[in-house]
């Protein structure tokens, strides 16, 4: 059943048509990778969930529901949650307050009642603590809890930075390349959580990748896509091996010699 | 190096970490209230004046130091806030009311500028706020009926409930009382999602976005809050000064505030605090200190304001994050002693980062 549809969307910047009616469509419950070379159009497709660009045509749907009239913020709390290509942490602050920070769609308090710091505050403070120490212990993030984002090493950055995610309770997480700057061991991690999360919290993932081992490894189903057009859509094996897709990363002469 | 075995999350959320913070918290207090009895008046009238731009400085704190949003009209509300005070005063209503009003007001005239100026962002805000600060100017000197122009007004000894504040040590007592007031109240702001929330928008718009934070709605709060504290440090200082007219309110005295919150340090509470004894104490510590300098110094035209404008540029030159960041590298000196170096607190520099998103 279709959990997240593009329909016919497109996009374009000046005279770059950067994506071209491109559509595609999330089952509940998958892990779908957007693939294609540089350039692309992926990001693109990602900002324009976001909001942060608009679309010129075609529409998202989540759940039936369009996207198209919603504004940046509250993209959040129709639950999609995501993550930046070059990490777009809170790098003053530490990494529970982060964490903490994902909380905020689930804000119920106001200025006003902050001020004097009342009961239920303090209550909803806690709350959102207790659900930060479980995305703590869901990431292995216990020995960096308290330390500011800053001084942490890379691959732990983007670690926190999917905690943040989670901490939002998506029902829709973007990932975006997610193992770029990651080692062996860490994107195995990944692998290891992207399952979990899928498993056992129901999260449907969206990711845009480079990295076909970890494609392969993870993901259900792939759009590839070209200049900013759809080259292929389905099953991970199937896409991968498609002469055209193979052509699109390789060139045309590297296929021929294949 | 203190170890705090903690048991309990709301151990992580009151107000002092350590039962000795809580200590020497109140035994500043103590002091303060004891300072009167040993300085003379004079001394005291400067200490309330640096309550009051410490209650305007924590106001601008908010905005700038966390929300990372420049303003240069700030005057604009300590003005509104004075006005608001003397006039209401003036027509008989009590104090303890006209010092939340002049508050309120400030803050609706805050939110009135702000909302449509905030989407701008650096210095572009900075000259946007400035030139709000210039309109309200022109109606404080153009509203004759209510302020009187040019010619200014004369504002009211404060009283609550008959008792009036007409000695310098009363009113000291009131502007400290007022400034641990809004220290807490902005404390606990900052401790809470909102406060939260405009860290977030200081460091990455973009991520606060997409964590579902309205910025709009955000900025407009923190514009708010910052011009409520301010607006009341503005009553305050009408009381204070028993005269005021709309040139106390120029766009020197808007850049002094903001002068006063980077010196003390962007980001801190407590650096509003310093920033304001700094700007206060410093001028008096030269005049003071001259008697001592050799007299062909001494007789120098213009030495004030040439020593203090050094100094200025000096904390700047070596200590970018301010007095606050001076006491944390000093506070850090002594807890991990001796094992400080002098790189302890040097940034990496990084050179990866991309605008791309």
């Amino acid at each position: 059943m279709a959990f997240f549809q593009a329909q016919e969307i497109s996009i374009s910047f000046g005279g770059l048509k950067a994506l071209d009616r491109v559509s595609f469509t999330v089952n509940k419950g998958e892990i779908f990778s957007i693939i294609g070379p540089n350039g692309a159009g992926k990001t693109t497709i990602f900002n324009c969930i976001n909001r942060f660009y608009d679309l010129d045509e075609g529409v998202f749907l989540l759940d039936g529901k369009s996207l198209s009239s919603a504004k940046t913020h509250q993209i959040a709390d129709m639950g999609i949650a995501r993550t930046f290509q070059n990490i777009e942490l809170f790098k003053n602050m530490t990494v529970l307050d982060n964490l903490i920070l994902g909380r905020h769609r689930k804000r119920r308090s106001n200025i006003l009642t902050e001020m004097f710091f009342f009961k239920p505050v303090q209550r909803q403070e806690i709350n959102s603590r207790e659900k930060a120490e479980e995305i703590i212990d869901f990431l292995d993030l216990e020995a960096h809890r308290d330390q500011l984002v800053v001084n942490l090493p890379y691959g732990v950055q983007k670690t926190v930075e999917l905690g943040r995610a989670l901490a939002m309770e998506p029902t829709l997480l973007l990932l975006d390349e997610p193992t770029s700057g990651l080692n062996m061991e860490e994107s195995e991690d990944l692998a290891f959580w992207l399952d979990d999360m899928k498993e056992e919290l129901g999260i449907t993932v969206l990711m845009v990748e480079h990295n076909m081992r970890f494609v392969k490894q993870t993901t259900d189903r792939v759009l590839a896509i070209d200049f900013g057009q759809t080259i292929i859509e389905g099953e991970t094996n199937e896409v991968l091996n498609h002469p055209d897709v193979m052509r699109a990363y390789l060139g045309e002469e590297n296929v021929c010699n294949a | 190096m203190r170890f705090l075995m903690k048991t309990d999350y709301y151990q992580d959320i009151r107000l002092f970490k350590y039962r000795s913070t809580f200590f020497w918290y109140l035994a500043l207090v103590l002091g303060c209230v004891l300072l009167p009895k040993i300085i003379d008046e004079y001394m005291l009238s400067q200490l309330t004046f640096i309550c009051i731009y410490a209650v305007a400085g924590v106001g601008l704190m908010l905005l700038t130091g966390f929300t990372g949003q420049i303003s240069m009209g700030h005057a604009a509300f300590l003005a509104i806030g004075s006005y608001t005070s003397a006039v209401l005063t003036a027509k008989g209503v009590p104090f303890l009311l006209a010092l939340p009003a002049s508050g309120v007001t400030a803050a609706l005239v805050g939110i009135v500028i702000g909302r449509p100026i905030l989407h701008l962002t650096g210095l572009y805000l900075a000259i946007a706020t400035m030139g709000a600060a210039f309109i309200i100017e022109e109606i404080l000197v153009r509203w004759e009926s209510v302020t009187n122009g040019n010619m200014g007004m004369m504002v009211d000894t404060p009283t609550i409930f008959g008792f009036g504040f007409d000695t310098e040590i009363r009113f000291f007592y009131l502007s400290l009382v007022v400034l641990i007031l809004v220290l807490l109240l902005a404390k606990n702001i900052l401790r809470s999602p909102t406060g939260r929330a405009f860290i977030a928008i200081r460091d990455s718009e973009i991520a606060a976005e997409a964590m579902g934070i309205n910025l709009a709605s955000f900025k407009t709060q923190s514009f708010a809050i910052s011009a409520f504290f301010t607006g009341i440090a503005g009553s305050l200082y009408a009381h204070k000064i028993f005269f005021i007219n709309p040139e106390s309110y120029t766009i020197m005295q808007s850049i002094e505030l903001l002068a006063i919150v980077i010196i003390g340090g962007l980001g801190s509470l407590h650096g509003a605090v310093y920033g304001s004894i700094f700007f206060i104490f410093l001028p008096q510590l030269i005049i003071i200190s001259k008697d001592y300098l050799p007299s062909f110094v001494q007789d120098q035209t213009g030495l004030q304001p040439a020593l203090f404008g050094l100094l200025i540029i000096l904390v700047m030159l070596f200590e970018p994050m301010g007095i606050y960041g001076r006491w944390l590298k000093t506070k850090f000196y002594f807890e991990w002693f001796p094992l400080y170096k002098k790189d302890s607190f040097k940034r990496e520099k990084k050179y990866q980062k991309a605008e791309r998103h």
